[in-house]
């Protein structure tokens, strides 16, 4: 029951985000800001986790073909595959949904405890408006994001397979280009969309909707980490099903 | 004006509020004292449609509240001014930001005007040279008076504050309440004010409710309240006993 009650709170609060809306000129700024804060904030992270993953799987590939009948540049195909369906777009999903997600719950938390939303609403502000609409325009710059850590996924297996001396250059090139099914990058980047709706929301519904004072604080946002992820995989599997079967 | 008809407000099924009437006066300084725990802050939010009442009509100069439509409340509450007991600045603004933020979201002046209004408020309050801080560089007092100045910056027609001068010195708190009476009466405001603090009441309470179990206990003035027998608000407002004797020792005309 309380599920239920959360799922239809949650709906209620988007319904109110996309409400009246906040003077156009703030709007714009906060939305800058959270790009700066949520985006740019992130980047460091995830080209670090892209690139030595993607290594990872170029060298776990390469020591598990011993076949000498299979080509070696099955190591890029496999490579660019693994990224692009799932590391980048789900795996660091995962992470954003500690970094960005928690900053969101316990920054819009704090709000909370503090009575500032009490303050925007006494003001006639539609406070869900003003605090989430900005985070679900700044998150829609996520698939950049993306884009970014798959290059950076296939630039570390690149690169780990020919310093490793495991696969040639060209023939990296060659395997990279392999069966490219160009829906797979549609697939990958619908989801990325959705996810990124997912990182924006429902770690703001827990700080919006959370009661208490600063040690609630962080319980929501270890809360929220928890159910952002698990919507993450649900909507994963729901698109995967969709999309690909 | 404000007026408070049958007011009631209950948590989980515990009345807080148990009918409650009073007209708050427009151009004065309406006080709401009370016990700790005693409901007044959540009597100020039902006024301020944070919490929603089960019972009551609040009349904002004439018309009740239920009956303002949402465009109605969204002007209404333009014109509201309120200090939070906890300050409730944006930490994510400076000092200046904060105050200027109900001019920038609600009218058109261009951003010299703001700045001078800005400026102009925050030397009312006493504030100089805080400009550029964020809220948790400066120090609670400051925190409350940054509140004010918002509070203040769009001149409202209506001004409530949760205990304003909690937390400063006997001066500045001096300074806080016969700023919000200078106002209160050069724009014609309804202010609402609670407190805890005796100073403030003899010396700004034009109109005084008193808050006990619920109910009003007792309303009046600064010059009732200290010539009152009513042993309820002598118990409360001369638990001090330097208080008793200064009362005492007036009474009996020295
Ligand atoms: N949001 C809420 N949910 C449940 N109960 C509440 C809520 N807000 C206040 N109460 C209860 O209402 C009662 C009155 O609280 P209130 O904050 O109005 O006291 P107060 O008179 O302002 O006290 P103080 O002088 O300490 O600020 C308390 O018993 C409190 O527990
Ligand atoms: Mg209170």
């Amino acid at each position: 029951m309380t599920y239920l009650h959360s799922i239809g709170e949650y709906f209620l609060m988007l319904k109110g985000v996309f409400g009246r809306m906040t003077k156009r000129s703030v709007l714009k700024d906060l939305i800058f800001k959270e790009i700066d804060e949520l985006i740019i904030g992130s980047l460091g992270i995830v080209c670090f986790l892209s690139f030595f993953i993607g290594a990872v799987v170029a060298i776990q590939t390469a020591l598990n073909l011993n076949n000498p009948l299979i080509p070696k540049s099955l190591v890029a195909f496999a490579a660019r595959q693994s990224v692009i369906l799932e590391f980048s777009p789900t795996f660091i999903s995962i992470i954003m949904a500690g970094k960005v997600g928690s900053f969101i719950t316990s920054s819009i938390g704090s709000m909370r405890v503090t009575e500032q939303i009490d303050a925007l609403e006494v003001m006639g502000i539609n406070s869900k408006n003003y605090l989430i609409f900005p985070k679900i325009i700044a998150m829609l710059t996520y698939p950049f994001v993306i884009a970014i850590s798959m290059f950076l996924g296939i630039l570390g297996a690149y690169v780990a397979a020919v310093l490793g001396g495991f696969v040639k250059p060209d023939a990296f090139i060659t395997g990279l280009q392999d069966d490219f099914v160009t829906f797979h990058l549609v697939y990958a980047f619908i989801k990325t969309f959705l996810f990124s709706f997912i990182l924006a929301t429902v770690p703001a519904y827990h700080g919006y909707y959370m009661k208490g004072g600063a040690l609630e604080v962080g319980q929501a946002s270890t809360t929220a980490f928890v159910w952002t992820s698990v919507v993450l995989i649900i909507t994963n599997y729901a698109t995967t099903q969709l999309l690909l079967s | 004006m404000i007026e408070v008809k049958d007011l009631h407000k209950s948590f989980s099924g515990e009345e807080v509020l148990k009918g409650l009437n009073f007209v708050f006066e427009r151009g004065k300084t309406n006080l709401i004292i009370g016990q700790s725990g005693s409901g007044k802050s959540v009597f100020l939010k039902n006024m301020l449609g944070i919490f929603t009442p089960e019972k009551g009509i609040i009349e904002y100069d004439g018309k009740p509240y239920s009956e303002f439509t949402d465009e109605e409340r969204r002007e209404l509450r333009k014109e509201i001014g309120m200090v939070f007991q906890g300050g409730a600045l944006f930490d994510s603004m400076t000092v200046k930001e904060n105050v200027m933020f109900p001019l920038k979201m609600f009218t058109k002046m261009k951003k010299s005007e703001m700045e001078e209004r800005v400026k102009i408020v925050l030397e009312r309050v006493n504030l100089v040279g805080a400009d550029d801080k964020m809220p948790s560089e400066i120090s609670g007092g400051m925190q409350k008076r940054v509140s004010i100045a918002r509070a203040i910056v769009n001149r409202p027609k209506y001004l409530f504050c949760d205990e304003p001068n909690s937390g400063l010195d006997p001066t500045t708190a001096t300074v806080i309440d016969n700023l919000i009476q200078e106002i209160t009466h050069e724009f014609d405001i309804t202010t609402i004010i609670i407190t805890h603090d005796m100073n403030s009441v003899l010396e700004i309470g034009e109109k005084i409710a008193f808050l006990k179990d619920g109910v009003l206990a007792w309303t009046g003035t600064k010059d009732e309240i200290f010539r009152t027998e009513d042993k309820t608000v002598t118990d409360f407002v001369y638990s001090s006993d330097l208080f008793k004797k200064v009362r005492d020792a007036q009474l009996k005309g020295y």
